[in-house]
């Protein structure tokens, strides 16, 4: 049990750090990570089918949120159109794609493939249990993505997207043109959403083309519970608070599956209370973000 | 250095509401000039800093700036490329630095124009050199390099901001009102860092004030628009024997009319 709520935590939270990538450093509400879930999974799904490498997929699941992400950022910067509109557009879009990489299935089952999974469990059959062996392999995962993003995000080029969410017209100032450095954000946070969703189906056992409804949901409100553990402005604190937010999230969700019914609660509500768990978190860093300007000021005439 | 031909600038044209904004404008700033515009309201200052910045693009007229490579016609360049060439600094001192930021972290996009790449020029020998440059400043920031710039005043994050965009040494500073939105105390201090500036980098400089003593007690020339056309053009000579009383006698003997309002112009 608590393995499982840790595995979902961490191989989710890959995708919560896509949305974090969007939502907090561009200051860009993506709502693409709906249709690049699935579409991660489906890609995975195909691949198994045909036996190709689970890391070549992976990869290739990679790339198609990338597209996805980069088709969301032209329609919004080329065309001009709101940002929350492009991501639904191609969320839409890429539904009918999801469907066509599976050869128009709305599900792939993993039943009769060996996923990463099932081979990571063999391998490690003689000297851990199945959950664990995945739980490693899940730590391993996003202990490098964490690394590999804190990095990305301390280079100069890092630095400059985390100004385009904070000052726009301090990247044109210097220079740059913000729509590319939007754009390549977005693609990379769309990338790790697809990733995510990749693995995801391998845990679950099947590709499904409905994977992805609510999941920029669910990654918001990840991200927001993340939010209440830690308060920092070092990168390397706010990547890993998401991930413990995420894993807090899958745990809330599992007991509100579990002792739901004590309040005749069903899974079909789970929906519902993560909706009015992000009303919640929002209304709380609210009222605790108009107390904080007081506090700026007396640090800043101390000084 | 900074030449303009024959600019115009026209909103909404062939409307009802059409506004000409600029009147085929032609001004020749030279190097290491430091020209002062003023204006009232609506005269067309800010205007003529977006076409000259490249927020906007001049309805007719051209564009031309000396940049270390030689001279360039910068007509049809973006606002992005012309930054490479101009800095700006806005009345708004959040506009300049990103808020939720470190003061280092800043200070690293700021040290070089253009896009960066994905190396990380943030080390010992680079904090340094930021602390040696905010020193400059007074203003004890050198210490506060790891902390965030919204905890900064309004002054000092202009200050930074003026010492940031002047780390990348652009050919013109373009200056807009950038000391209006601080109290008297830190306007006198930026206008002294500008000055400071101007002189140590021998710098271009055009800067947009409506503070009169300002206009007059800064730079070598001095500008005033009026209904999209500069109305007044006078060199440093003519300037050190004007008083505040013959600039607003001038103005009204060139416009031929009553300063409606003269709070406007003078504040």
């Amino acid at each position: 049990m608590i393995e499982s709520i840790l595995i979902e935590g961490l191989i989710y939270g890959i995708m919560v750090l896509g949305v974090f990538i969007t939502f907090r450093i561009l200051d860009f509400a993506d709502l693409t990570v709906d249709g690049s879930f699935p579409i991660g999974a489906s890609i995975m799904g195909i691949f198994l089918l045909k036996g190709v490498n689970p890391f070549l997929a992976l990869f290739v699941a990679f790339l198609g949120g990338l597209i996805c992400g980069l088709i969301t950022a032209l329609i919004h910067t080329k065309l001009k159109i709101p940002g929350l509109l492009a991501g639904i557009l191609t969320m839409t879009m890429v539904y009918s794609i999801s469907l066509r990489i599976m050869s128009n299935r709305a599900n792939i089952s993993y039943l009769k493939v060996p996923t990463l999974f099932s081979k990571i469990q063999a391998m490690s059959a003689a000297f851990l249990s199945p959950d664990l062996s995945i739980l490693f392999f899940s730590i391993l995962v996003v202990a490098v993505i964490l690394v590999l993003l804190n990095n990305f995000f301390t280079t100069d080029f890092g630095l400059c997207m985390g100004a385009l969410g904070s000052n726009p017209q301090m990247i044109i100032s210097q220079g740059m043109n913000p729509e590319i450095i939007k754009a390549v954000g977005i693609a990379l946070s769309n990338g790790l959403v697809a990733f995510s969703g990749a693995l995801a189906s391998m845990y679950q056992g099947f590709a499904d083309v409905g994977s992805g409804s609510g999941i920029a949901i669910a990654g918001l409100a990840s991200l927001m519970i993340g939010e209440f553990i830690i308060r920092s402005n070092k990168i390397s604190a706010l990547t890993f608070r998401v991930i413990l937010g995420s894993i807090l999230y899958r745990a809330l969700m599992y007991l509100a599956r579990k002792y739901g019914y004590l309040i005749h609660m069903n899974p079909n509500d789970l929906k519902l209370i993560t909706g009015l768990l992000i009303i919640l978190s929002m209304v709380i860093s609210k009222t605790k973000f108009r107390k904080k300007p007081s506090v700026h000021k007396a640090e800043a005439s101390h000084a | 250095m900074l030449k303009l031909e024959n600019i115009s600038k026209i909103f909404a044209e062939g409307s009802p509401d059409e506004n000409r904004a600029l009147k085929n404008i032609n001004l020749e700033i030279h190097e290491e000039d430091f020209v002062t515009v003023i204006g009232s309201n609506g005269a067309g200052k800010s205007t003529l800093y977006n076409v000259i910045a490249g927020t906007m693009k001049a309805t007719s007229g051209i564009v031309s700036l000396k940049t270390k490579n030689g001279i360039k016609n910068i007509t049809e360049d973006k606002e992005h490329i012309r930054a490479h060439y101009i800095g700006r600094i806005f009345q708004n001192p959040l506009l300049g630095t990103a808020g939720k930021m470190s003061l280092e972290d800043n200070m690293v996009i700021c040290s070089k124009k253009g896009y960066k790449g994905l190396k990380k020029s943030l080390n010992n020998k680079t904090r340094d050199y930021f602390r040696s440059q905010l020193e400059i400043l007074g203003m004890g920031l050198e210490n506060r390099l790891k902390d965030n710039v919204e905890l900064f005043s309004g002054g000092q994050r202009q200050a930074l901001t003026l010492l940031m965009t002047l780390m990348s040494k652009p050919s013109l500073l373009l200056l807009d009102e950038h000391t209006a939105a601080l109290d008297p105390h830190m306007a006198q201090l930026v206008m002294d860092l500008t000055k400071k500036f101007a002189s140590d980098d021998k710098l271009t400089v055009m800067m947009i004030t409506h503070n009169m003593n300002h206009a007059l007690s800064y730079g070598n020339r001095l500008l005033m628009m009026d209904g999209g056309e500069i109305v007044l053009d006078i060199g440093a000579e003519e300037k050190a024997k004007l008083s505040m009383a013959e600039i607003i006698s001038q103005f009204k003997a060139i416009k031929k009319k009553e300063i409606v309002n003269d709070q406007m112009l003078l504040q």
